[in-house]
């Protein structure tokens, strides 16, 4: 039996818009991964505890209030000072494109944009599902 | 001593979280884990919650863990849901409602999906369990909705056994017919500012007067609880404590994880019995020769089934 894959999906900050980041709860449900969904308003801190106890092998983050800059790479930094690196991060919300670069180099492995199709995250996790495995 | 349950036994949270997927996955140092482990575990207290879905269990946990940890008790809990039956996937939003202990070190959440385990739901409870308890854990919670074998087998590894009940949930002594009733020790009137908590809490009274066939010694609690006011939480976890207490005393608790032990026990040699079959007569291969044998009609399938078996076991070198 494959292992099973196990997906965190959080809203840090303080937009309360979360019919995206539940959409794609759904979605990825429907897709066979187990979804862990901790609801709006998580600082980083909860986040990266949550995904280390939930042993994810993956974070989406989503946000729109525009203050990725900061939460998004923090999360990264989190996981790593707590030995849990290897979890997979990606974001996704209104994040303009210029951005993009520099939250990669932070260690977001991708970020999703509006209009991207559920298809698009879900190859994006079976691509790393070898990753994972070993 | 293998790292992973050496960390484990420190209380590191990044090799709980990990020991808990080894035993999800059924991954390969799973055994030699457990058995490593075995000697730091008996220490916990272990509590199940159960109750329909929206009865209020996670923000009534919610609350409870405050409660517990004001009283300095390291929790754990283990939150059951189900997987879809159709792709496998699953949202497990439990821990949702008990977000703002997670940062909190005396705290530990998992969410697991119910699977197709190997051996079950509750071969995968019961060494999480383990893991929780060895890492230090003083109460373990398991919340789960109390409806199917499943979820019962489940909430069965428990010492004591929370039932939620809330009122509007149509007629109360129907539901209490369906076999809920028995699995409860104390029974949990959550929402008790809604209409007709007091006539549910009358009506759960009644039943279980009736089961205690006239013993008052033998009637179990029923709390009034609302999870979202933060009323009759304390009074839960003092009654529930008493509850274990008393089962100590009189010697119930003692047969009754005698008898989850033994219900592990079979559950293991069920399932290596189980690979000893695939591993040695290609069991799965053999079965769909014989059932097209049985739907061509060319033999009845107990004659064929005993026929076949009496030939693998006298054929068979597994014992030489």
């Amino acid at each position: 039996m494959a292992k099973k894959i196990r997906v965190l999906i959080a809203k840090p900050g303080l937009d309360g818009h979360d019919r995206g980041a539940k959409y794609i709860a759904r979605a990825l449900k429907d897709a066979g991964y187990e979804v862990i969904y901790t609801g709006i308003r998580q600082t980083p801190e909860a986040i990266a505890k949550t995904a280390i106890q939930e042993d994810v092998d993956f974070v989406g983050l989503s946000l729109l209030s525009g203050a990725h800059n900061e939460l998004f790479p923090r999360v990264v930094d989190l996981l790593r000072e707590n030995k849990a690196g290897d979890i997979i991060v990606f974001g996704g919300g209104v994040i303009p494109e210029n951005d993009i670069p520099g939250l990669k180099e932070k260690g977001l492995s991708t970020i999703f944009t509006p209009g991207t199709a559920i298809k698009s995250v879900i190859d994006f996790i079976e691509e790393h599902r070898s990753r994972i495995e070993n | 001593m293998i790292e992973l349950a050496e960390n484990v036994l420190k209380g590191d949270m990044r090799s709980i979280g990990r020991a808990i997927s080894m035993v999800e996955n059924n991954g390969s140092n799973r055994e030699e884990l457990i058995d490593e482990i075995f000697p730091h575990t008996g220490r916990a207290i272990v509590w199940g919650l159960t109750g329909a879905p929206g009865s209020g269990k996670s923000t009534l946990l919610d609350a409870m863990i405050s409660n517990l940890r004001a009283q300095k008790r390291k929790v754990a809990v283990i939150a059951v849901d189900p997987s879809s039956p159709f792709s496998g996937g699953a949202i497990l939003g439990d821990r949702l409602r008990m977000q703002r202990h997670s940062t909190d070190p005396g705290v530990f959440i998992r969410s697991m999906a119910s699977r197709g385990h190997l051996g079950g739901i509750a071969t995968a409870t019961v060494d999480t369990i383990k893991i929780l308890d060895a890492a230090g854990f003083d109460l373990i919670v398991i919340e789960t909705i109390g409806v199917g074998q499943t979820e019962i087998e489940v909430v069965e590894l428990a010492d004591v056994v929370l039932l939620v009940l809330v009122p509007g949930m149509g007629d109360e002594i129907q539901a209490l017919k369906a076999g809920v009733m028995e699995i409860g020790d104390i029974f949990v009137i959550n929402k008790k500012d809604l209409d007709g908590a007091l006539k549910l809490k009358t009506e759960v009274e009644y039943v279980l007067h009736l089961k205690s066939n006239g013993n008052s010694m033998e009637i179990n609690p029923v709390i009034l609880t609302s999870a979202t006011l933060n009323e009759g939480i304390a009074e839960a976890i003092l009654t529930t404590d008493g509850y274990y207490q008393k089962m100590l005393t009189d010697g119930r608790l003692a047969s009754k994880r005698r008898q989850r032990v033994e219900n592990e026990v079979r559950r293991i040699v069920g399932n290596k019995l189980r690979q000893i079959a695939d591993e040695h007569f290609q069991i799965d291969l053999k079965i769909s020769q014989w059932t097209e044998r049985i739907v061509s009609r060319q033999q009845t399938p107990y004659a064929l089934i005993h026929s076949q078996l009496d030939k693998l076991l006298k054929e068979s070198k597994v014992y030489d």
